[in-house]
């Protein structure tokens, strides 16, 4: 009997023990998340405070607080600078105790700050940036790849417009890191369907007047000018095209390569009707993902983007594996969220790659005309499905070096 | 097909006329900068968040009164030469004993507030502005297809460039003005008005910026950035025209307008910086700027 009741006490002592041990795993006692992105440039509506409101969206849902502990959300602007989104990464981890970045739009950015986060094995959850190199030659082990990337574009965008007879391209292209990968990605995928490569020009980020560089694309008789750029860019170059009379003609194609829902906000439907794109995410598709977009658009007054959207996913996703782990411990957290399916209104049966990509069904949809839009925001109508596997690519596809 | 450097002549004319097009803008801000610099020796850093505004205040009268865009080129640069006039009275005038700096910084910290301010309220992917109906469509040149909007944007800016470099070389107004700007002290002494010959150029700058902004916005998104990713360039080109020379800053505008559209061509990773490779070797050659003199 004495026996009994002690072992019985040893086993409370150790249960409370590992409670203790549990809660004492949180790092700082709280969980910082640092929204990283561009704040008040080309890029600030496709992320910006967005996906700040999309993550608090999420630590919301889940109470402020995890094992106890509360949940804190920062944010910062990168300005588009490698240099200044990798000096705020390393003083939010270092000296804020920042526990994960998220979002960070724009390649180059991303890039300096997976350098960062994989030399501090901090969990780092991209959203903004579309390189696939992220989760190829530049993977790191607690770095996710959530929305989207360029293969993913390549694949959805660039074989659907050679299907449908497109067979010579001329590439417009943003001249930075993003844009080279995304040119090189459709590349191959043109080329993988029959088509052919006949030219390519870079223009510098940001830039206001394109017409010189639509002109030299028209010149080139390709069938297809793809428009390996994002953002302001892609709002410019689309608007001037259709100002030169680019499309009107039949005989150039306009294939936008990344297209947000802000950007075709920012255009109107009358000048960006019938492009053709690929995206992780749209509203209105079934009850879960309107529901949460009607409530996001209650605090922001627009509709999420899929960088938005996805920003929301991915540290749900995070907060469960921290729940599942019991630590915020960067690298036991990422093999956590790596072993779980990812399962929310932005993806079914997602899951996640030993590289970091996070595989989900992508879709191919078509701008509606003006008279088919019921209002603001009804833009898109999804033509296909694009399945997760055929997507994105495989480990080995990847060229990472992580085991896996 | 015959080549000029690997381009065929065609699109090489196209080019050419694309820079122009461009210039149209550079020379039309630029002109303004020139003018408010000449007069009132202030460096005005809100030149670009004032052509902004044009831009907005086109945009705001099209979408909330339904104003369209003739209309809209005449308000809009009455609306922001009169914010212009406010901010000379309030603001501006109490600096002009200070150093140059003084204004520069006051301006610039204007330029971030506006920016900021629109930013808020609209985002930065921009609001789209129709081209006006009358305008619409385009020519085929043979060598290119020049859209008739650009092609009234050349005109429009060169007969106000030409309209404004007459009546400051050639009117009497003009000639007050040009005196005021020598001896301030000694043209009141002759019963002219100077405080308000000040305000009113100074107003009238502003204006000209608020043009250019009405004639941008159909063919750029109206967008609280559109000064900002300007007004650089547009210094730039105001330095190698010359402080303060009208016609050396309008021929610089349509000049470096036509350089970077030839940059476009043959190397265009460098067109957003050809401008500023020009300003640097101007400033070792002819300290002054190409049209401008040593004071």
């Amino acid at each position: 009997m004495i026996a009994r009741l002690l072992a019985g006490a040893a086993l409370a002592a150790l249960a409370v023990g590992s409670a203790q041990a549990q809660q004492g795993k949180i790092s700082g006692d709280v969980v910082k998340i640092g929204v990283l992105n561009d704040r008040s440039g080309l890029y600030a509506d496709l992320g910006g405070e967005g996906s700040a409101v999309a993550v608090r969206m999420a630590v919301e849902e889940v109470g402020g607080k995890i094992l106890g502990k509360p949940i804190e959300v920062v944010s910062a602007d990168h300005q588009n600078k490698p240099d200044i989104g990798s000096n705020l990464s390393r003083e939010w981890i270092d000296r804020d105790g920042v526990d994960v970045i998220v979002d960070v739009p724009n390649s180059g950015v991303a890039l300096a700050v997976q350098e960062v986060t994989r030399e501090k094995k901090t969990i780092f959850l991209m959203q903004g940036p579309a390189t696939s190199r992220l989760t190829g030659d530049a993977c790191s082990p607690t770095g996710f790849h959530w929305a989207y990337d360029t293969r993913a574009l390549a694949v959805g965008t660039g074989q659907a417009i050679v299907k449908e007879g497109g067979k010579s391209w001329f590439f417009l292209t943003a001249d930075y890191a993003f844009g080279h990968q995304l040119e090189t990605d459709t590349a191959a995928q043109v080329k993988k369907a029959g088509g052919t490569v006949v030219g390519a020009v870079r223009a510098p980020l940001n830039t206001a007047d394109f017409s010189s560089f639509l002109l030299q694309a028209q010149s080139s008789g390709a069938q297809v000018i793809g428009l390996a750029n994002a953002g302001g860019d892609t709002i410019t170059s689309i608007k001037q095209a259709s100002e030169f009379g680019l499309t009107q003609s039949g005989q150039q194609k306009l294939a936008g390569l990344l297209i947000f829902l802000s950007d075709v906000h920012a255009l109107g439907l009358q000048v960006a009707q019938d492009l053709v794109l690929t995206t992780g995410f749209y509203w209105d598709m079934d009850d879960e993902k309107r529901a949460w977009s009607e409530k996001y658009k209650a605090k922001t007054g627009k509709m999420p983007t899929m960088v938005q959207a996805g920003s929301y996913s991915s540290v749900k996703h995070y907060l469960k594996a921290i729940e599942a782990a019991g630590t915020d411990d960067g690298p036991t957290v990422a093999a956590k969220m790596k072993e779980m399916p990812v399962n929310d209104m932005f993806a079914k049966n997602g899951k996640i790659l030993p590289n970091g990509r996070m595989v989900h069904d992508m879709y191919l949809a078509r701008v509606k005309k003006p008279s088919e839009s019921k209002g603001p925001w009804d833009y898109y109508e999804i033509i296909r499905t694009i399945p997760g596997d055929e997507a994105f690519a495989t480990m080995a596809e990847s060229g990472c070096k992580l085991p896996g | 097909m015959s080549t000029i450097f690997g381009i065929p002549p065609q699109a090489l004319f196209g080019q050419l006329l694309l820079g122009l097009i461009n210039g149209s803008f550079y020379a039309l801000l630029s002109l303004g900068l020139a003018v408010i610099f000449g007069m009132l020796n202030v460096i005005n850093f809100a030149h670009g968040a004032l052509y902004m505004l044009g831009a907005f205040v086109a945009w705001l009268l099209l979408t909330m009164a339904g104003i369209g865009y003739w209309w809209a080129l005449l308000l809009a640069p009455l609306v922001v030469g009169a914010f212009g006039v406010v901010l000379e009275k309030t603001l501006l005038s109490r600096l002009y004993k200070l150093d140059h700096l003084y204004g520069l910084l006051l301006t610039f910290g204007l330029a971030l507030i506006v920016e900021g301010a629109f930013r808020h309220f609209y985002g930065v992917s921009g609001q789209p502005y129709p081209i006006p109906d009358l305008l619409r469509g385009g020519q085929n040149l043979g060598f290119m297809f020049l859209p008739n909007y650009r092609g009234w944007v050349v005109v429009a800016s060169l007969v106000v460039c030409l309209a404004t470099w007459y009546a400051i070389e050639r009117t009497k107004l003009g000639a007050y003005l040009r005196a005021a700007t020598e001896n301030p002290v000694l043209v009141q002494a002759f019963g002219i008005n100077v405080p308000l010959m000040i305000t009113a150029t100074y107003g009238f700058g502003v204006a000209l910026a608020g043009l250019a902004g009405v004639l941008a916005a159909p063919i750029y998104q109206v967008s609280p950035l559109m000064g900002s990713n300007l007004i650089i360039v547009v210094f730039a080109v105001v330095v190698i025209g010359g402080m303060g020379s009208i016609l050396g800053a309008v021929l610089t505008g349509y000049g470096l307008g036509l350089l970077e559209g030839l940059t476009k061509v043959f190397y265009p990773e460098a067109s957003n910086i050809v401008v500023f490779v020009i300003m640097a070797v101007v400033l070792l050659i002819k300290p002054a700027g190409l049209f401008g003199r040593e004071r």
